[in-house]
């Protein structure tokens, strides 16, 4: 075991609300983490601090043996860290082949040939290698995420952070998604997922996490957690997602 | 930036098709028809009046030139200082943002001409002074050139009003497009420059075309400040032949055709750029 995310002791505030209260998280190489909670309990914040688009006011997160805490290394964590947003966030203006490939050429230095066919290999990985010269604003919101997936895959990173990645989604689109990651989880990336997708979580995850009022309350293997949680906060909260 | 750009279909515009009097060929000639008019009206009374018509745009071709020249000149640099000024405003950085704004306020609190003529009047008496304290004998005699000193002023005057149409344009993208850049690894730079202004471009479009036409229309106050623009020259062959009303009947329609022009263009630049969200 090699730990590959070390959170200590994090709080955040947002004016004078304290988002996150001394927050602590380990997570291990290959290890898959599905965090779940109420909204407003700081687990979107938590995930975004691991890439610091959330700067945080107090502690230490250490990514890959790089501490969160110059330009140069927070560009160098952001690097092998992919993310996956709740809204997409493709770029509009330009194709899909043109979003999977921008940062491979700008960040990484790419040449167009190289990174063209990185694209294409997880076009096709995550389903759809037909869509390579549509425009984001043409697919369907779950070929948007899949395409998302890939746009983060072609940097090759070691980690993946997904931020209620189907909340966005229409019903019948979920599955898709669910199954490129189910599939990248398998493969053995490191995952932290905000989601509440319990069979996500039941078949994929190692561990699972129950945040409410900017701290971890329970954490245990997703089976137990789901099943026998030992918190009554954690029973509260599961009796009102799962019907 | 073209690099990450191609072209594509045109899925709105055929739906338009189907509605009569909706296609977009049609909402087109509309409007060209206007500039044909002036057009045709302008060669209609140079042809069949040449005495004055055709004399007095002779006379004030040169004058076309500069104010052209003028026009686009400025406004490559407006551009350029817009989006400087423009970033300066969106800048944590406290001491670059209080500049960009102290920039902005100020010179939207100063009447453009007053702007003009203090570049062509008063800057020179200004370098000279500073000449002569340091005994620097080129700029003692320096001398304004109207027409740089009339680009210059245009430029900060204009320039400070694109820094608030860049500003406009930037904030109007999405949060999640930085955000979704920088978790690539893009530096803020690369973001703003691949993700962010090529989309802020297409957005901020129509009102910098604004701008352009009406630095187009206040280039006339140039020739205040001993440029021999467009006006100037009309108001010189008006002093000579003493017929205020075909001179600035004319004046007004030559800046018509160029100001009609150009709308023409930014519609049409508008219209190639358009993608779906």
């Amino acid at each position: 075991m090699e730990p590959i995310i070390e959170i200590t002791n994090v709080h955040k505030y947002f004016g004078n609300v304290h988002a996150l209260q001394g927050v602590s998280l380990t997570v291990q190489k290959g290890e898959v983490v599905v965090i779940v909670g109420p909204s407003g309990s700081g687990k979107s914040t938590l995930l975004r601090c691991i890439n610091r688009l959330e700067e945080y006011d107090e502690g230490k997160i250490v990514v890959d043996g790089i501490p969160l805490d110059s330009a140069q290394n927070i560009n160098a964590v952001r690097r092998e860290v992919g993310m996956v947003f709740q809204s997409f966030n493709l770029f509009p203006h330009i194709s899909v082949m043109n979003n999977l490939i921008l940062a491979q050429k700008v960040v990484r230095g790419k040449t167009h040939e190289e990174a063209a066919e990185t694209a294409r290999g997880l076009l096709k990985k995550v389903g759809i290698p037909e869509k390579v010269d549509a425009y984001p604003g043409q697919l369907s919101g779950g070929q948007q995420q899949r395409v998302a997936i890939a746009r983060a895959l072609a940097m090759n990173p070691k980690i993946m952070l997904f931020d209620e990645p189907t909340s966005a989604l229409d019903p019948e689109m979920i599955k898709e998604v669910l199954d490129v990651m189910l599939a990248l989880a398998h493969e053995g990336m490191t995952m932290v997922v905000v989601s509440h997708e319990m069979g996500f979580a039941r078949n994929a995850a190692n561990r699972a996490i129950l945040m409410d009022g900017g701290v971890i309350v329970e954490e245990a293997t997703p089976d137990i957690l789901f099943t026998n949680p030992s918190h009554q906060r954690t029973k509260d909260f599961l009796s009102k997602v799962l019907h | 930036m073209a690099d990450y750009e191609s072209s594509r279909s045109d899925a709105p515009n055929d739906a338009l098709k189907q509605i009569p009097g909706a296609e977009p060929a049609s909402r087109i000639d509309a409007m060209w028809w206007l500039v044909l008019g002036v057009i045709v009206l302008v060669v209609f009374l140079i042809v069949v009046f040449p005495d004055p018509y055709f004399n007095l745009v002779k006379f004030v071709t040169d004058g076309i030139v500069i104010t052209v020249t003028v026009t686009v000149g400025s406004f490559i640099f407006v551009l350029f200082a817009g989006l400087v000024g423009g970033l300066g405003r969106l800048a944590k950085n406290k001491i670059i943002n209080t500049i960009a704004t102290l920039y902005v306020e100020l010179i939207r609190g100063i009447p453009l001409l007053v702007q003009l003529i203090w570049w062509y009047f008063a800057f020179p008496v200004v370098i000279q002074g500073i000449g002569r304290a340091l005994k620097i004998d080129a700029l003692v005699s320096y001398q304004a050139n109207p027409i740089a000193m009339a680009i210059i002023g245009l430029v900060f005057c204009y320039g400070a009003y694109m820094s608030e149409i860049y500003r406009a344009g930037i904030q109007s993208i999405p949060k999640g497009q930085m955000e979704a850049a920088r978790s690539l690894g893009m530096t803020y730079f690369q973001a703003m420059r691949y993700v962010i202004l090529p989309q802020a471009i297409r957005v901020i479009l129509p009102p910098v075309g604004n701008e352009f036409i009406a630095l187009l229309k206040d280039s006339s106050l140039v020739s205040v400040v001993a440029v021999t623009d467009l006006t100037r020259r009309s108001r010189e062959y008006m002093s000579t032949h003493f017929n205020p009303i075909e001179v600035w009947t004319m004046a007004a329609l030559l800046y018509l055709i160029m100001t009609l022009l150009s709308a023409r263009v930014v519609n049409h630049i508008e219209r190639k750029t358009k993608f779906e969200r």
